[in-house]
């Protein structure tokens, strides 16, 4: 575990914002600022910088909940958790180590668990939020279950950081599996879509199945009995170190992450046939997660993806100052950019982050 | 009805609002004499009643869109209903307003088994999905104690759990998208088929907002695989401490229940009377402790749990032994609330979370406030997740023990919160619980979720005066009638 001080430096954060706010300066807000260049569009705006806010607050495995300052990075964060046999079900990535709590909530990005784990968003109970007017606020708890009041924790994943700038998030953390095992299969895509579906609608402890070059990898994880039992009545190669594509995938090491053609993502209906005009270069989350890179223009992708019932989003390269996420209708992104006002009526939290219009 | 001052809402005419919503839905889906909306005055917390201007029963989408167009237009308030199971008056009809049945929308629109998933309308209960979808072999996972009756929308305007929910979720976790009338009725699709949609979470804000951002008119549910095997261990215990330690050892063994429910010694003796599910009636507590999953992993898991009860201190231990045998253990703790209903004339349910380590506490000091007012109470919990259910028994015929009731029950919710808790698991706000508010937010975060109101109902036409309560724009609330107010 690397050394990480705890400190708390919301005094600073929210003085910073309230001069900011009183002047209408636009704020671009980081944690390690791993993801810069990757699923938003670029900010100008003076950098506000959260990662100095870390620490582990509160931690109570008995309760699977712990409290973290935002600026926390994940990997001294699930090294707290490892501690104690736990971790985070939605498997974020730590991206080279710098990736916070703040900014893994704020992009809402979780690994290939994120089917059967859930996402971030899934795990968020509560957090404390300076919003656009310089206030401290507390929405949800350290419970499971809280449905008083409008569930503004959740509303923060994948918001981008366009709401407010998180600074304590308390999260459900999960016990780690007993055994995991992962399984390999040669095939196509088109045949390894038809298999993941398969696998997913029958009750096996699955919580992983991605195809990429050409091999489909399924990820079994869970009691040993389970899993043992289940590898066998699969079948396919089991591999010796099990973790490897999960990790590249997880970590955005893959080649496909750092290639230089424009890489989307795509959020599809999971059963959707495959696109013949825009080639996969990989399949994950059991078929509801889908990268594709290629040259192809805004429109062709987004349409595509609305085909398959779901969106868009220019993960990393292209053109990232025009959109870069499929549109939102009139009226939803009427009632968006109200809900930004609500929040961040001056507009200083990383404007056009998340759409130009925002 | 009221004179509202000058400048806020119009007077509504009865008949002439009739007559739109006529135009609308139709005379037969308009109801407007008292004893055809009789059965719509209330949920099923019945201390709080009231009755509409009118019972509007839309049978489609483009209904409830043309119904919402004209109240937006006419600034009349509206209540949206499902099955009217809810325990907090958040569907009591605004006696200036419209109640927006939803009942009519009950249509299963297709079921995805390739996609693991369900397209319905709000009216469908909560079981009928599950029901259509076994055939595939999968299943829907929330599962409140009242799904045989409640609606899907219901639970997704109250964010509904159920038993399963430590190791499934809510029922926030459970949806893929929805189809949603604004106040202004205009048309929102949210979500996708996809797991993740871009923009702000509509969904996560949608759900469990008690019908006061918009009415549901389809929802997308995620289907699960129906677990090949389950199983269910019964411990009894000498003290409610014992049970909540055990409950912390289970946890922290890495075992994940799907349902870990505790009841105390009354809750106990009134299902065992009701049901004779087989429960020690001697114990203190018992805790019902179920796992699913595979056939390997649900025996290795049942061994393990046998292990760590015995440990814990149990005084009785027993696993069910067959299917039939595991249904009735879960009946004694499903007909609870039924079962407790006739220990008393009436009982009042409250929806406290703690976290679980400090179970024993509250219901210690829980213990100490029944002495203080005088009631009964009989405690059910959803150990796993930490959601208290105190059943206040008392006699809604007498004022002086419906006074006192209210009360312990206020105060009950107060102890959730002292502990690090909240006011609600499950059950949401509703009209019952909007004086609790302030005692789990500040000034600030109530002004923040009003703006967030403000943001999809400027007018506030929708479900006005539940949920969550109005303080800056209390000027236009004095136009509404005085229990609707509050400070």
């Amino acid at each position: 575990m690397t050394e990480t001080p705890e400190q708390d430096i919301s005094p600073t954060l929210l003085q910073r914002i309230t001069e900011a706010a009183a002047r209408r300066e636009p704020l671009r807000i980081h944690g390690g600022d791993t993801k810069r260049d990757l699923l938003g569009r670029p900010v100008a705006g003076t950098a506000l910088d959260i990662s100095g806010h870390r620490g582990i607050v509160h931690y109570e495995p008995a309760e699977l909940v712990v409290s973290v300052r935002a600026g926390t990075t994940i990997d001294y964060l699930l090294s707290a958790l490892r501690e104690q046999g736990q971790t985070l079900a939605c498997e974020p990535p730590s991206l080279g180590g710098g990736a916070t709590v703040g900014g893994t909530l704020a992009c809402n990005l979780s690994g290939p668990a994120r089917p059967w784990g859930g996402a971030m968003r899934d795990a968020v109970l509560g957090l404390e939020m300076i919003n656009g007017k310089g206030q401290r606020l507390n929405f949800g708890g350290t419970v499971m279950k809280n449905v008083a009041g409008y569930d503004v924790s959740r509303l923060q994943a994948g918001a981008m950081g366009t709401l407010g700038v998180i600074t304590q998030i308390n999260l459900k953390v999960m016990p780690l599996p007993e055994c995991v095992q992962t399984l390999a299969f040669e095939c196509t895509a088109i045949d390894a879509l038809g298999m993941m579906r398969e696998r997913a609608r029958q009750a096996l402890p699955l919580n992983g199945a991605c195809w990429h070059a050409g091999v489909l990898q399924l990820r079994l994880a869970g009691a040993e009995t389970a899993v043992t039992h289940t590898a066998r009545q699969l079948g396919g190669q089991a591999l010796a170190e099990s973790d490897t594509l999960w990790r590249d995938l997880r970590e955005l090491r893959l080649p496909l992450f750092t290639q230089a053609t424009p890489l989307w993502r795509l959020s599809l209906d999971p059963a959707a046939p495959l696109d013949d005009a825009l080639t996969v270069s990989a399949i994950d989350w059991a078929g509801a997660q889908r990268w594709v890179a290629t040259e192809a223009d805004f429109d062709t992708v987004c349409a595509s993806a609305a085909a398959a019932a779901g969106h868009a989003c220019l993960f990393r390269g292209g053109e990232r100052h025009a959109e870069v996420r499929s549109p939102l209708h009139a009226p939803d992104a009427a009632i968006q950019q109200r809900l930004k006002l609500a929040f961040d009526p001056e507009r200083i939290f990383n404007p056009g982050r998340l759409y130009g219009w925002m | 009805m009221s004179q509202p001052p000058p400048g806020t809402r119009p007077d509504i005419d009865r008949a002439a609002l009739a007559a739109r919503m006529t135009a609308c839905v139709g005379a037969h889906n308009v109801l407007s004499d008292r004893e055809s909306m009789r059965p719509y005055e209330c949920d099923a917390l019945t201390l709080y009643r009231d009755m509409p201007l009118l019972v509007v029963l839309p049978e489609n989408d483009q209904q409830v869109q043309a119904v919402m167009r004209c109240c937006s237009e006419l600034q009349v308030p509206v209540v949206a209903r499902g099955a009217g199971t809810g325990l907090t008056a958040g569907s009591m009809p605004h006696p200036e307003g419209i109640l927006l049945s939803l009942a009519k929308l009950d249509r299963i629109v297709r079921i995805s088994p390739q996609s693991c998933s369900a397209t319905v309308q709000p009216g469908v209960s909560n079981l009928a999905i599950s029901a259509a979808a076994s055939r595939y072999g999968l299943y829907y996972a929330p599962d409140p104690s009242s799904q045989i009756a409640c609606s899907i929308g219901g639970n997704v305007a109250s964010n509904s759990g159920g038993v399963h929910c430590l190791k499934y979720g809510l029922t926030v976790h459970n949806l893929l998208s929805m189809t949603v009338i604004t106040a202004q009725g205009e048309r929102l699709q949210l979500g996708s088929a996809g797991l993740d949609s871009p923009g702000l979470d509509m969904m996560a804000i949608m759900t469990g907002s008690e019908g006061l951002l918009g009415i549901v008119t389809e929802i997308t549910v995620k289907l699960l695989p129906q677990p090949p095997a389950a199983r269910v261990l019964l411990a009894g215990f000498d003290s409610i401490r014992a049970a909540g330690d055990a409950v912390g050892t289970i946890i922290a063994a890495g075992i994940i229940p799907a349902g870990l429910e505790m009841m105390d010694a009354l809750a106990v003796q009134a299902a065992e009377d009701f049901c004779q599910a087989g429960y020690p009636r001697a114990a203190q507590a018992i805790l019902l402790c179920e796992v699913d999953g595979t056939e390997q992993e649900v025996e290795q898991h049942t061994g393990r749990l046998h292990e760590l009860l015995q440990r814990a201190g149990a005084s009785s231990l027993h696993i069910a032994q067959s299917e039939e045998e595991r249904a009735l253990l879960w009946r004694g703790r499903k007909a609870t609330f039924p079962a407790v209903g006739r220990l008393a004339p009436d009982y009042y349910c409250m929806d406290g979370t703690i976290p679980r380590s400090a179970v024993s506490t509250v219901l210690e000091q829980i213990a100490g406030l029944s002495k203080h007012y005088g009631l009964r109470v009989a405690n059910v919990f959803h150990a796993g997740d930490g959601n208290l259910h105190p059943l206040i028994l008392f006699d809604a015929g007498d004022s002086e023990q419906v006074r006192k009731a209210e009360s312990f029950g206020a105060r009950i919710l107060e102890l959730c919160v002292a502990a690090g808790g909240c006011i609600t698991g499950e059950h949401g706000v509703g009209l019952e619980k909007l004086r609790q508010m302030p005692v789990q937010f500040s000034h600030e975060e109530l002004l923040q979720l009003e703006d967030i109101k403000a943001a999809f109902d400027p007018a506030l036409n929708l479900n006005p005066g539940k949920g969550v309560p109005i303080l800056k724009r209390c000027q236009e609330y004095r136009a509404l009638p005085g229990r609707h107010q509050h400070d």
